[in-house]
């Protein structure tokens, strides 16, 4: 290859990673600086509902004001801490749910002759055909007072009176957790299929029980799938607000509905703005982890 | 190539002591596809006995129902005196180092060769005492805690070895052990091999394609053909005396002329072959009809040149086509009168010596009666 053509390639593959960064700039880091500059405004009652930083007055001196006030209102006020904490509790109690519904599919499906894995993917991802808003509402069906599940428990005469889960923590956990199970689902289903079987056959010819073959080789194995579908379902619940808004009661205090009740019955944008950078910075921890992950399955897979 | 091994020990040539692996008329269908059919085989205490065969000639199929890994259609399979034939692997006293070597990618060197151990009843101090000894064994102490991933290929096969070996089973199965070696590592370590087996006492049964290798290092070769057993034999009664078509052409390179039976007595016989245009006169020990069609097979390297042709048997005349120099042989193919090619086989002995054969030249070619076989099928 020639100098000429090698420069040539090397800009080309420099132009090709930049567009991932471009998009990144334009619909993340931007947003979010946005977001990072309403945070430190304060609120006035005008349109946009915030103070710029940056105030000329008529003597020619210029000032800018920084009001970190929101940021301290955040620690101060035990109803955003509740609500972080809220947030945090469901998400962490919906992803551990979650793994312990989605890995025994996600193995069935691996495992499953090859003929009917796809069926029985399709089933997994069939939901995502529907509108998310209009299942969480069919889930107001199925919940409530006079709704299908309490008649149907009612006729099989296992209770008298209707259970009331609508507007209770648990619906909020059976909606959090029949949204998200599928994107725990895919990605375990793709470590586990990828599983060489004969690690398996190697730990049976030294004398491992089916358990024992499953919890040293399995389930090691397939943790690069454990921890990004499990990052995949704890991200986005932090910030669920859908599910706790029509499935939750008043006692659900999650940092979604927050967000929405300062934003927009509060026009206290600067507040949410600065919830938004804290749930950020919450969720980069995770986030690194999954990193550290990934780049420890590679090294041990270019072996 | 190397010199068949001989033992002092030949054990599975007293038929009195109990075979530690008896199969039994062991079949295993895929659905229309018949893997192994109808196999009975008998492996002794102490074997280094190979299973060879092409591709898809049914000898892992045997070597994983060995293991537990697959259940026979049909057949029986005995270990030690017991029925194994439904017998789960992790019940098995037998052990298996397979070709793509299986290390567990999450645990170190000595974490994969302990992790048989667990269900031993060892404790913490014999069984660190049971690892170290193995890796010293296959020398690789050093790589202790190293992760798979950080080792080399033959560091890798020297770590399943060691796992394997490390319960101390009664049989140790083999899946083309040295098959992802290079050449140079692949020698050496067959010998080092052979060397651990005698030292251990352990029975082997390895899976290979390579006549080579099965030449080198086992007692005992069975070849397989189309999930059947189409010669079992020490690797020099294998080479000297093949039993079929199929042995002679799989092991080394051989003449192979038809002809038909015109006399024979109790250990000669007389063939007429068309294609060497004269008789042969071929040792044998099996039953021979007159009339009947044999085929008459000579190794390349068992043919003499001689001075003149006298027109008596095992004596045929042709000119030289081509010569390939291997360096220790000079390979030599001839063509006959009646059009049939066959080569002859000639050391070097010399350096640079001026080649007494030249192409185009006539030679006249003769060989011993013992130096050739009959072949019935």
């Amino acid at each position: 290859m020639s100098a000429a053509l090698r420069t040539l390639s090397a800009h080309s593959s420099r132009l090709i990673v930049a567009v991932p960064w471009f998009w990144l700039a334009l619909f993340f880091v931007l947003p979010f600086l946005f977001i990072l500059k309403i945070s430190l405004s304060e609120p006035q009652l005008a349109m946009p509902p915030y103070m710029d930083w940056v105030r000329e007055f008529e003597d020619g001196l210029l000032t800018i004001t920084l009001n970190f006030g929101n940021y301290v209102l955040l620690f101060e006020d035990e109803l955003y801490r509740d609500a972080l904490w809220g947030s945090f509790t469901v998400a962490s109690i919906s992803t551990l749910l979650c793994l312990l519904l989605g890995y025994p599919m996600a193995y069935a499906i691996a495992r499953a002759p090859e003929h009917w894995r796809m069926p029985l993917l399709m089933l997994i991802i069939l939901p995502f055909w529907t509108s998310f808003l209009l299942r969480v509402y069919a889930w107001i069906g199925i919940l409530k007072d006079n709704g299908l599940l309490n008649q149907l428990l009612m006729s099989m005469g296992l209770i008298e009176q209707p259970l009331q889960i609508l507007h209770t923590p648990v619906a909020v956990y059976i909606g959090v957790v029949y949204s998200y199970l599928p994107f725990l689902v895919l990605p375990l289903y793709a470590t586990l299929i990828r599983l060489d079987n004969t690690l398996l056959e190697a730990a049976a010819d030294l004398g491992a029980r089916p358990a024992r073959q499953f919890f040293t080789v399995t389930l090691p194995q397939s943790m690069p799938g454990i921890v990004a579908g499990s990052m995949l379902v704890f991200i986005p619940v932090m910030g669920e607000f859908v599910i706790p808004d029509l499935l939750g009661g008043p006692d659900t205090l999650m940092v979604g509905k927050l967000m929405w009740i300062e934003f927009f019955s509060n026009k206290d944008w600067p507040v949410a703005s600065s919830l938004a950078a804290i749930l950020l910075l919450v969720l980069i921890v995770p986030f690194v982890l999954m990193r550290h992950y990934e780049q420890r399955r590679q090294a041990e897979e270019e072996a | 190539m190397s010199q068949p091994r001989t033992l002092s020990n030949q054990s599975w040539s007293a038929p009195e002591e109990e075979p530690i692996v008896q199969i039994r008329n062991v079949t295993k269908r895929f659905g229309d596809v018949y893997a192994v059919d109808d196999i009975s085989l008998d492996i002794h205490r102490g074997e280094f006995f190979s299973l060879l065969g092409a591709s898809g000639c049914g000898k892992t199929t045997l070597l994983r129902m060995l293991a537990g890994f697959e259940t026979p259609t049909a057949g029986r399979i005995i270990i030690d005196g017991q029925d194994m034939t439904s017998v789960p692997p992790y019940n098995r006293p037998v052990n298996m180092m397979f070709q793509s070597y299986a290390l567990f990618p999450h645990m170190t060197v000595a974490q994969n060769i302990a992790y048989g151990l667990k269900n031993e009843p060892l404790n913490r101090a014999e069984r660190r005492e049971r690892v170290t000894s193995m890796m010293s064994l296959v020398q690789i102490q050093k790589l202790a805690d190293r992760k798979p991933h950080q080792l080399s290929g033959g560091q890798r096969q020297r770590v399943a070895l060691a796992r394997a070996l490390a319960k101390q089973p009664k049989i140790l199965l083999l899946d083309e052990p040295l098959g992802a070696l290079d050449k140079k590592l692949r020698e050496q370590t067959q010998f080092e091999l052979v060397n651990i087996q005698e030292r251990l006492g352990i029975t082997f049964i390895v899976v290979t394609h390579d006549q080579e290798e099965a030449m080198t290092m086992s007692s005992r070769i069975a070849l397989l053909h189309d999930g059947r057993a189409e010669q079992v034999d020490s690797p020099r009664r294998m080479y000297e005396f093949p039993s079929t078509l199929y042995a002679a052409n799989f092991i080394g390179s051989v003449n192979l002329f038809s002809g038909h039976v015109i006399s024979h007595e109790k250990d000669m016989a007389l063939i007429g072959s068309e294609e060497t245009g004269g008789e042969l006169l071929v040792h044998h020990s099996q039953p021979l009809a007159q009339g009947m069609p044999v085929t008459v097979a000579i190794r390349p390297e068992k043919i003499r040149v001689t001075d003149t042709g006298s027109g008596g048997a095992n004596q045929v005349t042709g000119e030289i086509k081509e010569i390939a120099y291997l360096g220790d042989v000079s390979i030599y193919h001839v063509d006959l009168p009646s059009g049939k090619r066959m080569q002859f086989t000639q050391s070097n002995v010399l350096a640079l010596a001026e080649q007494p054969l030249t192409w185009g030249q006539e030679v006249s070619l003769t060989w011993n009666t013992h130096s050739c076989g009959v072949l019935t099928q």
